[in-house]
């Protein structure tokens, strides 16, 4: 078995998440932002990580499941905060937003994941950019003035709860004779096929696996900065995400996660010169492809290192 | 007589313009070793590409076990018990060995998507069962010692024994083996001839094997069947097709004969 214990250490992580939370009060609130904003960002990027990663579909549409998750936890928050402590609803309104994302996830994915490599990041790329216009056009979120008035439920207990519960579902599934059917899908997807793997239904599952926890970072995003615009949902976002995997090094879990860390702290350190930052970002990824291709981060004790 | 385990008949697929294997009819019997020979480009990939569900042929029927294969997927082909290997090697080059075979046996592992989530006590079970039995497996063909290294780090030699002992993982009944010599040494084939029968003996497998090498074909086939530009030219045994003037027209040219 590998990785025995793996339950015990989502127990604790989620244990230690709370048992931070509780002293938040205390903490700077711009640095309590910025960390959960940093939480945020884990879960995004490990769970594009099983799609980009562990099964090798290069999907550019991760913002916009996210952008579902977000507005619809956003919407359920609004709307039963009208005649019910909003708070009691989150946990809820986290998983709707969640399991609408990944229903999302499973109509753009069954028709995309017939398509390759490129193929497949274009339309993956076209339906984020369906999802903001929508956003962008939809009176009943908001529109292009952007979706106000959400609660402020988001906590730092929530944030790496969730950021737990999600390194956990990947790690584990990537960790079972069921999920090296995701590696086995991105080494050769023939051998695969002829060795009993569905590789449709395996793409399919890793797909809407990925955008059901995008969706939960949506909804976490939307109660954290109480506000929602279209905007920042664009191509640019999934862009950042897809950045974070692929200096953590594709299919590296632990990689991945320090790389969402860096790339999330970075502009908060550049903030001066936030103007930049894209040509930051561009330099960044030339000099990791030309110094370190298997991913910055790509440590080598994991039994999985490439030659 | 029952039937045959595998029957092509008629078997006929064009690309394009190009009829690439046109009305072959062949049959394996369970337990049998039949080679299929022939020229570059003769159809022999292609044949195997149909009958493990690759290719659909235009016409013509398959059936496998009594069952008309036409249209089902090569996964599904894999779990009723077609496996294969490849003429390059199709390793799962980021895993390891033992990774490798865990693969091929998801087909038996049982567990799904939520158990492997959850962790529980069936799926930890299942998980060792897999495990024990892939190592047995490995046991067997000498490649224990080599369980935790990258499939694609092995010497040639040991990556094609892995991947027909992936293909076996997957507990199959009919084994096709795309050129398993191409690229070995004299006594790699002589290895590889012996793994081969021991591999049908021990498993009860029907064979199916692809091969250019001749003193491996003529040495360990029990019927061949040679393929030229996608027509069937000859079937028998190893004694016949040698003397048979058609194999040697297509081998050597008229002139030859």
């Amino acid at each position: 078995m590998q990785f025995p214990g793996a339950k015990r250490w989502l127990l604790v992580g989620i244990a230690l998440a709370i048992l931070v939370s509780y002293f938040t009060p205390h903490f700077n609130r711009y640095y309590l932002g910025v960390v959960i904003d940093v939480g945020i960002a884990i879960i995004l990027a490990t769970s594009l990580n099983l799609i980009n990663g562990h099964t090798g579909q290069f999907s550019l549409g991760h913002a916009g499941f996210m952008a579902v998750g977000g507005y619809f936890a956003a919407w359920i928050s609004i709307t039963a905060g009208a005649f019910a402590s909003a708070v009691w609803f989150f946990p809820l309104a986290l998983i709707a937003g969640g399991l609408l994302a990944a229903f999302v996830g499973l109509l753009v994915g069954v028709p995309s994941l017939r398509l390759r490599g490129d193929y497949l990041a274009i339309v993956t790329l076209g339906f984020g950019e369906i999802i903001r216009v929508v956003a962008q056009n939809t009176e009943a979120v908001g529109a292009a003035s952007g979706m106000k008035g959400i609660p402020k439920l988001t906590t730092l207990g929530w944030t790496f709860g969730c950021a737990a519960i999600t390194i956990y579902a990947i790690t584990a599934l990537v960790n079972s004779t069921y999920g090296r059917g995701f590696i086995a899908v991105h080494d050769d997807e023939i051998a695969a096929e002829s060795n009993g793997v569905d590789t449709t239904r395996t793409k399919v599952t890793a797909f809407v696996t990925g955008a059901f926890f995008a969706g939960i970072a949506g909804g976490l995003y939307a109660h954290h900065k109480q506000f929602l615009s279209p905007t920042g949902f664009d191509w640019l976002k999934s862009i950042d995400i897809v950045v974070m995997v692929i200096l953590g090094g594709m299919g590296r879990t632990v990689g991945v996660i320090a790389a969402a860390i860096l790339l999330t702290l970075m502009p908060e350190f550049l903030r001066d010169f936030s103007d930049y930052r894209m040509i930051l970002y561009a330099l960044l990824i030339i000099l990791l492809m030309l110094l370190r291709p298997a991913g910055l981060f790509a440590f080598n004790f994991k039994r999985r290192k490439k030659a | 007589m029952s039937a045959p385990l595998l029957e092509l008949e008629k078997a006929t697929i064009r690309f394009g313009g190009l009829t690439a294997v046109s009305e072959l009819s062949l049959s394996v019997g369970e337990g049998e070793l039949i080679g299929l020979i022939g020229p570059n480009g003769a159809g022999k990939t292609t044949a195997f590409n149909m009958i493990t569900g690759v290719y659909m042929p235009g016409s013509g029927s398959i059936r496998f076990a009594g069952k008309n294969t036409l249209g089902i997927k090569p996964n599904r082909l894999a779990a009723l018990g077609i496996a294969r290997t490849f003429q390059n090697i199709r390793l799962f080059s980021s895993l390891s060995v033992l990774d490798n075979i865990r693969v091929a046996a998801r087909l038996h592992n049982g567990e799904g998507y939520f158990s492997a989530l959850w962790r529980g006590r069936g799926w930890k079970t299942a998980e060792a069962e897999t495990e024990k039995n892939a190592l047995e497996l490995l046991e067997i063909f000498d490649l224990a010692n080599q369980r935790d290294e990258l499939a694609n780090s092995l010497p040639y030699g040991d990556q094609r024994r892995l991947e027909i002992v992936r293909a076996l993982a997957t507990r199959p009944r009919l084994l096709l083996l795309d050129e398993p010599a191409a690229g070995m040494n004299p006594s790699e084939k002589d290895g590889l001839m012996r793994l081969i029968q021991f591999v049908k003996e021990r498993y009860k497998l029907s064979v199916l094997l692809v091969e250019h090498d001749m003193k491996v074909v003529m040495g360990i086939c029990e019927r061949i069947a040679v393929l030229e530009y996608g027509i069937k030219i000859a079937e028998g045994t190893p004694k016949e097709i040698q003397s048979h003037p058609k194999v040697i027209e297509a081998y050597l040219g008229a002139a030859a004969v």
